[in-house]
């Protein structure tokens, strides 16, 4: 299997929100906290695009080289999860992410900036799967359950793609063909590197 | 007024009881997802794959995706 990777079809979304209220509700993301958001580039004039923006599990993640109390893990999957046991709250990881990924709660242990929050892929955290401490720190583990991420799911048009990178990068691929255009994945060569577009990755080595 | 001193003193003092205890000792290991939710939550896994059987669980999310976020394998 090739990481998990997101990928958001901007011909496709329609800047409905459905991704970021799924996500508040599978996981009970406290208030003030938006793992997930649309954001809208030329909002208002003809031909705007928009695209879901989350922690998109970089390759080589900033948040990882800049944390100062390691708390950042990689998955066997590629996924970037941490601990929140171990932050600290001191919100590095929030100046290094190029997409904005960590958030930090308003009512937290350290009063202004709580400890980071972030997406996790709906993978949750290092508790065991599924357990309630899970749930309270990070949210469902919908992959443990076989499932994949409750944004990607409930996407109303597909726009948003999540799962195994070789399939999801297959069914865009297979999109972009059928229709003609719209090949741009905006923020896919910052998180998973430029060599990602049409090379295949060498032997062994995931991609 | 010393009671009044005496419980504002009290209140400052216990403060700190309320926070969780922290277990910070640097990055605990995970255990994978293809290991399944066991106990209370396992009714929520999804079914056709078995627990603990890493293959299953990858095939299991790839006809996931493919099924349920490619409309081109029911459409052509």
């Amino acid at each position: 299997m090739a990481r998990m990777k997101f990928v958001c079809d901007a011909e496709r979304c329609i800047e409905c929100n459905g991704c970021v209220t799924a996500c508040k509700n599978e996981n009970e993301v406290p208030w003030g906290v938006n793992r997930r958001r649309v954001v809208t580039l030329n909002d208002g004039v003809p031909g705007e695009k928009s695209i879901s923006v989350a922690c998109v599990h970089c390759r080589n993640a900033p948040c990882v080289a800049v944390c100062p109390v390691n708390c950042f893990y990689h998955t066997a999957e590629g996924l970037v999860l941490h601990d929140k046991d171990v932050c600290i709250g001191c919100g590095y990881c929030s100046y290094a992410c190029p997409f904005g990924a960590p958030q930090f709660p308003s009512q937290g242990t350290f009063g202004v900036r709580g400890k980071m929050d972030k997406c996790t892929f709906c993978a949750g955290g290092p508790e065991a799967n599924g357990s309630q401490a899970e749930f309270e720190k990070y949210g469902r583990n919908r992959l443990a359950e076989g499932k994949l991420p409750a944004c990607a799911e409930m996407c109303s048009t597909k726009a948003l793609l999540a799962g195994d990178g070789d399939v999801v990068a297959d069914i865009f691929r297979n999109r972009v063909v059928q229709r003609g255009k719209g090949a741009e994945v905006w923020g896919w060569g910052t998180a998973y590197g430029s060599k990602q577009a049409g090379q295949p990755p060498a032997s062994g080595v995931k991609s | 007024m010393k009671r009044l001193v005496l419980a504002g003193a009290v209140a400052i003092l216990l403060a700190a009881c309320g926070d969780k205890q922290q277990t910070a000792a640097g990055v605990k290991s995970d255990v994978p997802a293809f290991q399944s939710v066991t106990g209370a939550g396992s009714s929520y896994n999804a079914p056709g794959w078995k627990a603990g059987d890493k293959t299953a669980w990858e095939l299991q999310l790839k006809t996931r995706l493919q099924n349920g976020q490619n409309e081109y394998n029911r459409v052509k």
